[in-house]
């Protein structure tokens, strides 16, 4: 029995390709406290907060019976590309008998991302590639209706209506299978989130939400702050999506920019790659400032490299770019309520600059 | 022209190369020293919160350099082997120094990435010294030097003598010590007088001879650390694991110290990677991990530092009975 960590719409995308595969798996349960004071008892001390809650979910899914953990890989230079070794290891000292299969980057070699494919699925490298194909665009339907509902939600007349009407639509979306039928699903669950009763006419402030992957996508993590400015009539716009990540072009469609116009725009303040998000990051902070966004969020792990560079880096260029942003270090000890005090806050400030401009 | 060198971070590895191919080419090498209390503080303050303390550090050595320079050497060492990297920060640091609030000399940053082959490298090197002297043949000339003052550098480590020791041009006589144990971590936080609380002197006062990584042979390293299952691709990183590795299987250390910094993020990893292997390993050689940062005291971390030499001592005084 075949399991994944937790993460954001992992489940509904990994889902579909294990469907496909016809490998059997359950995802872990949901992510909770609970999850992260197990991954927090076993992880190294400042190991980063993903880390910590991968081997919680792997925890509590082995105990409901899992066997079989899948883990992507990485080359580094972010700490991510080690995360399955060392998950691999902590696991197997805690006393639990699995197996790891660790799906590598096609960029190390086709082998070592198709071959573990391959075995837990028993197909052949075209028949995965095939089933791959098929897959993907229902995968970046799940993101376009993200967008959609960040688009939608600070415009809606009853709070809480754009999420369930996110929620139907990709309920609609994990249906399909067949190319028509995902384009259906996608326009149908587009229509959905559409027909949300809104008030288009609504002065809305618009922040920019870039960081480390995991936290910005995971609700659990990030406190569900994407719904919580929604809510209070805040537009949001985040800077990754999941198929912008694993898409085999870098063209980023999702979130809208290039890995190549993201490094050319973050040039004069980093020149050079620092792994994960660090230069997306600026990149994207630098595009809210020039697109006239209120300001921007950053937020990260306790202990990330790549997004604590960009933190000290990102200072200069609000000051520049005259752009506020708030910073979030989140690791196990963050509470929600701490969270909440300091965008509220964040927000009162971006009010009262909107303000000022107006008048 | 004064071109100044933050005595911080891979300082400590690479600079017997960078100081003879500098001064070779007529320019003046202005070191920031070793680090002070003052510079800590200075790094401490100006640095993000979340970094790690040899950045900190690394801050506060840029910082003491201003207003006594014309620039300030900060290359960009992405990678200095194929298919490897550095740690991130090294890839940010020139950025991360420009981002500084003070006024910061200009900086400069050729790009080390070895991944890119040798004839890019080259090309670095030659545009570097551009800076310097228009002639191709003067600037490999003086690169060659630097490579052989490096060379050197390490064939005096390898015949066992610290880093420190040779900045310092020290003479140590250990031959009276009963015990060795083997000094882990990068080499800016073991090498580091004042963030490591003068670890190796204290050792050494304690009667413990001091061994360190950078007293093993290169291949020696490497072919320890290839006994991975997956390549660790952050090269220093490697460098400590092969270490490590080599005391523990030949069991000639009596003990290892492995320091790490608050919070490295690689080293997170590698410490719980090498306590799981020397485990499976069944290694006989017992090992502790001391993290540094900012707060350190002194007394904590030397009561911890004398109950583990103690355990040592007593452990191979107990071995030599059963022996004898």
């Amino acid at each position: 029995m075949l399991t994944f960590p937790q993460m954001g719409n992992l489940e509904r995308l990994l889902g579909d390709i294990l469907e496909r595969l016809e490998v059997e798996y359950m995802p872990p349960p949901k992510t909770t406290a609970k999850t992260l004071a197990l991954g927090t008892k076993h992880a190294p001390e400042f190991s980063c907060l993903p880390l910590k809650i991968n081997i919680g979910n792997f925890i509590e899914a082995l105990d409901a019976g899992a066997d079989t953990l899948l883990m992507a890989g990485g080359k580094g230079p972010c700490r991510f590309g080690y995360y399955a070794e060392i998950e691999d290891r902590i696991l197997k000292d805690a006393g639990y008998d699995f197996e790891m299969v660790t799906v590598e980057p096609p960029s190390m070699g086709f082998t070592r991302f198709v071959g573990p494919i391959k075995r837990v699925s028993g197909k052949s490298t075209r028949q995965i590639w095939k089933i791959l194909r098929a897959s993907f665009p229902k995968c970046r339907g799940f993101d376009f209706l993200e967008k959609k509902a960040l688009e939608t939600r600070c415009f809606e007349l009853n709070i809480g209506d754009t999420t369930k009407a996110l929620k139907k639509a990709m309920d609609i979306l994990s249906e399909a299978k067949k190319p028509e039928e995902i384009k259906e699903a996608i326009d149908a669950g587009l229509n959905v989130i559409d027909s949300v009763s809104c008030d288009k006419d609504r002065l809305v402030l618009k922040v920019g939400f870039v960081g480390e992957f995991y936290i910005l996508l995971e609700p659990f993590v990030n406190f569900d702050v994407e719904e919580w400015l929604g809510n209070r009539g805040v537009m949001v716009d985040r800077s990754v999506y999941i198929t912008d990540w694993i898409g085999p072009s870098a063209k980023n469609p999702v979130a809208g920019t290039s890995d190549d116009e993201l490094a050319e725009i973050a040039k004069p303040y980093l020149g050079h790659s620092v792994g994960g998000e660090g230069l997306p990051s600026i990149a994207h902070t630098m595009l809210y400032a020039r697109e006239g966004f209120d300001g921007v969020i950053h937020m990260f792990p306790f202990t990330c490299m790549p997004d604590t560079i960009a933190k000290a880096i990102l200072g200069k260029v609000g000051k520049d770019l005259d752009i506020p942003i708030l910073h979030f270090t989140i690791d196990e000890q963050t509470g929600k309520a701490g969270v909440a005090t300091r965008l509220e806050a964040f927000l009162d400030l971006l009010a009262g600059r909107r303000r000022a401009l107006v008048n | 022209m004064k071109i100044g060198y933050p005595q911080a971070l891979l300082y400590y590895k690479y600079f017997p190369l960078w100081e003879t191919f500098f001064n070779k080419l007529g320019a003046e090498i202005i070191l920031s020293g070793q680090t002070s209390k003052k510079i800590l503080n200075m790094g401490a303050v100006e640095a993000e919160n979340e970094l790690c303390l040899p950045v900190k550090v690394f801050y506060g050595h840029l910082l003491s350099l201003v207003d006594k320079v014309d620039s300030v050497f900060i290359p960009r060492i992405v990678s200095v082997e194929k298919n490897a990297f550095t740690c991130p920060k090294f890839m940010g640091l020139p950025d991360m120094a420009r981002a500084v609030g003070h006024q910061v000399p200009r900086i400069i940053d050729p790009v080390i990435d070895l991944r890119q082959g040798w004839k890019q490298y080259l090309d670095t090197i030659v545009g570097l010294g551009k800076e310097l002297s228009p002639s191709r043949v003067k600037i490999l000339s003086a690169y060659r030097a630097g490579v052989k003052s490096l060379h050197e550098y390490k064939e005096k480590t390898v015949a066992g003598v610290t880093p420190i020791d040779i900045i310092d041009n020290r003479e140590v006589d250990d031959s009276g010590a009963d015990i060795k144990i083997g000094l882990a971590g990068h080499p800016y936080n073991i090498y580091d007088k004042y963030t490591s609380m003068n670890l190796i002197k204290r050792m050494r006062e304690m009667g413990v001879a001091v061994t360190t990584g950078e007293m093993i042979e290169d291949r020696v390293i490497e072919r320890e650390a290839a006994t991975l299952p997956k390549d660790l691709f952050w090269t220093y990183e490697r460098e400590v694991v092969g270490t490590i590795s080599h005391w523990s299987r030949r069991s000639s250390v009596d003990g290892i110290i492995y320091i790490l910094a608050f919070p490295c993020g690689p080293d997170s990893l590698v410490q719980a990677l090498l306590e799981h292997e020397m485990r499976k390993e069944k290694s006989t050689v017992p090992m502790m991990s001391l993290v540094i940062d900012e707060h350190s005291a002194e007394a904590g971390f030397l009561t911890r530092i004398e109950a583990f030499v103690d355990m040592v001592r007593r452990k191979k005084r107990l071995s030599r009975q059963k022996v004898g």
